[in-house]
């Protein structure tokens, strides 16, 4: 079977789920390889868990600079991998930098490229949700190999059945001084505490601007927490100033598709909706009945957050 | 200073959009076509470079005749020219093809700095900056909430899951703007009068020494196979909290397995 490429993404010695959400996807296309492309010392703590979800090889790319620059050192090396290799797909998650470097990659080897992947089937077909998920396309690349940026979230992760240890090809680094033109300074932490990442959570609890202040977001982060949940923000909140933009769903920020969808206090403006109508079950809390997240809701409670969320989370420690 | 800024138009991302039946390319006969919403904030931001530092802005564009409304639309913000590309052979361009013809357009401008949005509304493919800087072999600084400009250094706030980064590069650069960067400016009536005399440059793919075999529907490097509409969501039960809505939404999320 032909080697079908995962390109990696890890945080701090952890495995994304995108990730493995990507190598068992690979698994019905072929047989995976994960690329791990970091600086020194990345590789190490993950093999195991690549192998475990049916990585086959790992190639792993470590230097500094891969770390040290935006991007383009990235690209270089899944370019030339993809080049030496010849695998049978090209998968990336579809996150901002997942998308810059196959982007990058899609250029470098004049290859047609898909983003915002859901499904990807052995014959290239991809499918897609696009114009706020309201429409679904079927697409394929037509020249060069599947290059696709799978979205987080579009399946559900499972371990290889008869997974073995993986082999390890180690990929020899040296970045060109055109590649390092982008430097990356520093790395800042914004405190999201021990929640879910947002795009890539089960569940999202969202507040919106009836939330009315930064403080009362604690009200969502507590509900969020209670669930095990991730916190999200409609436009409104975020413009606000009530919670920060890296936690916007919707057109202009990050498009969710959980388990569980709670919206607080969110009109559902069709900027919003663009983000989260593909969750699988939505449940909205607004005080007017005529909001049109009822529209899209599966569940809704007409009435005051104020009151009907705190009430929701006493109850859910008393069940608990 | 001399700065560029991206502008593409689209349908309005708050109407009904569709997906042409004959070609499966995007239908803007029948849409509301305008800015790209992000873009606003890369002309912003644009405009105020120039007025910090001097020098001048012009509008990039790629698109058919009627792109012309939304290039005035931008002018009226305040910047000084603008580049038209219009081409019959442009229709269905996919993404790499368009960085092809973008990045020529570019290299004529001779710019220190390319602003464009993080992403349009329409296709949200988020990969323009990168391959622009990858053709023009200048770097690029994306997803950018702060930007700021000492001499011919630029240094950028990224936006990332975890926080933000800290990245510099020299010019030239490609720079992406998320929405929090700026408040764009409401043109003024003078801005808008101005706009209808400021000159707009068009070029054709023959302009730029590009083929028409390289873009639109027959240069391009992937396809849409068929489309269909996603079935509307359907509202399910709605409920008056009374005094006991915390209970009622929980007994849901209970049914559901949630809890």
């Amino acid at each position: 079977m032909a080697e079908v490429l995962v390109v990696v993404e890890s945080s701090q010695g952890a495995v994304k789920k995108v990730t493995l959400e990507m190598l068992t996807l690979a698994r019905t296309l072929g047989e995976p390889s994960a690329v791990v492309l970091g600086a020194e010392g990345t590789a190490a703590a993950i093999i195991d868990k690549l192998a475990e979800f049916g990585a086959q090889k790992v190639y792993v790319a470590e230097d500094a600079d891969l770390a040290g620059y935006l991007v383009a050192p990235k690209a270089t090396v899944l370019a030339d991998l993809v080049a030496r290799v010849s695998p049978a797909a090209v998968l990336v998650a579809s996150t901002q930098e997942g998308k810059e470097i196959a982007g990058r990659v899609a250029v470098k080897l004049d290859n047609g490229i898909l983003t915002d992947v859901v499904a990807l089937d052995a014959d290239g077909i991809a499918t897609q949700t696009v114009f706020a998920g309201s429409t679904i396309v079927k697409s394929k690349v037509t020249k060069g190999l599947p290059l696709v940026t799978v979205r987080p979230n579009s399946l559900t992760p499972s371990p290889a059945p008869e997974p073995g240890a993986a082999t390890v090809e180690t990929i020899s680094v040296a970045v060109a001084d055109g590649d390092k033109l982008a430097k990356v300074v520093e790395r800042k932490a914004e405190a999201k505490g021990a929640r879910p990442e947002l795009s890539e959570a089960s569940i999202v609890v969202s507040g919106g601007r009836g939330v009315a202040s930064a403080d009362n977001f604690k009200l969502i982060e507590e509900f969020a927490d209670l669930l095990g949940g991730a916190v999200g923000a409609s436009r409104a909140a975020v413009d606000s100033g009530f919670y920060p933009h890296q936690f916007q769903v919707g057109q202009t920020g990050k498009t969710v598709s959980p388990q569980l969808y709670v919206a607080i206090g969110i009109s559902g403006a069709i900027q919003h909706r663009a983000g989260m109508q593909t969750s699988k079950t939505i449940v909205a809390v607004n005080k007017d009945s005529e909001a049109p997240i009822f529209e899209l809701a599966d569940f809704g409670v007409i009435g005051d957050l104020f009151k009907v969320i705190p009430q929701a989370a006493e109850e859910v420690r008393k069940r608990k | 200073m001399k700065i560029v800024v991206l502008v593409k138009q689209v349908p309005d991302s708050g109407a009904e959009r569709n997906l042409r039946t004959d070609d499966n390319t995007v239908d803007r006969a029948s849409a509301n076509n305008v800015i790209n919403e992000m873009d606003e904030y890369a002309i912003e931001e644009a405009l105020s470079l120039k007025e910090a530092h001097g020098g001048e802005v012009v509008i990039l564009t790629a698109g058919p005749e009627k792109a012309l409304d939304s290039i005035r639309k931008a002018l009226s913000m305040g910047p000084d020219s603008a580049v038209h590309i219009v081409d019959d052979a442009l229709h269905g361009s996919c993404a790499v093809a368009t960085s092809k013809v973008l990045a020529a357009a570019i290299a004529q401008q001779n710019a220190d700095i390319v602003i464009s949005g993080a992403e349009s509304t329409d296709g949200r493919v988020q990969v323009m900056p990168h391959m622009l800087a990858e053709r023009l072999g200048i770097a690029a600084l994306t997803g950018a909430r702060k930007l700021t400009v000492d001499g011919s250094t630029l240094t950028i706030e990224r936006q990332t899951d975890e926080g933000y980064e800290v990245v510099t590069a020299s010019t030239p650069a490609v720079v992406s703007v998320w929405d929090t960067i700026n408040e764009p400016r409401y043109p003024s009536f003078k801005g808008i009068m101005a706009a209808k005399k400021k000159p707009v440059q068009t070029l054709t793919l023959a302009d730029l020494g590009i083929s028409a075999g390289e873009v639109g529907l027959a240069g391009a490097t992937s396809a849409v196979v068929e489309h269909s509409k996603r079935p509307a969501r359907q509202a399910g039960n709605k409920v008056e909290a009374g005094d006991d809505g915390g209970v009622k939404l929980v007994a849901y999320l209970a049914s559901e397995k949630f809890v």
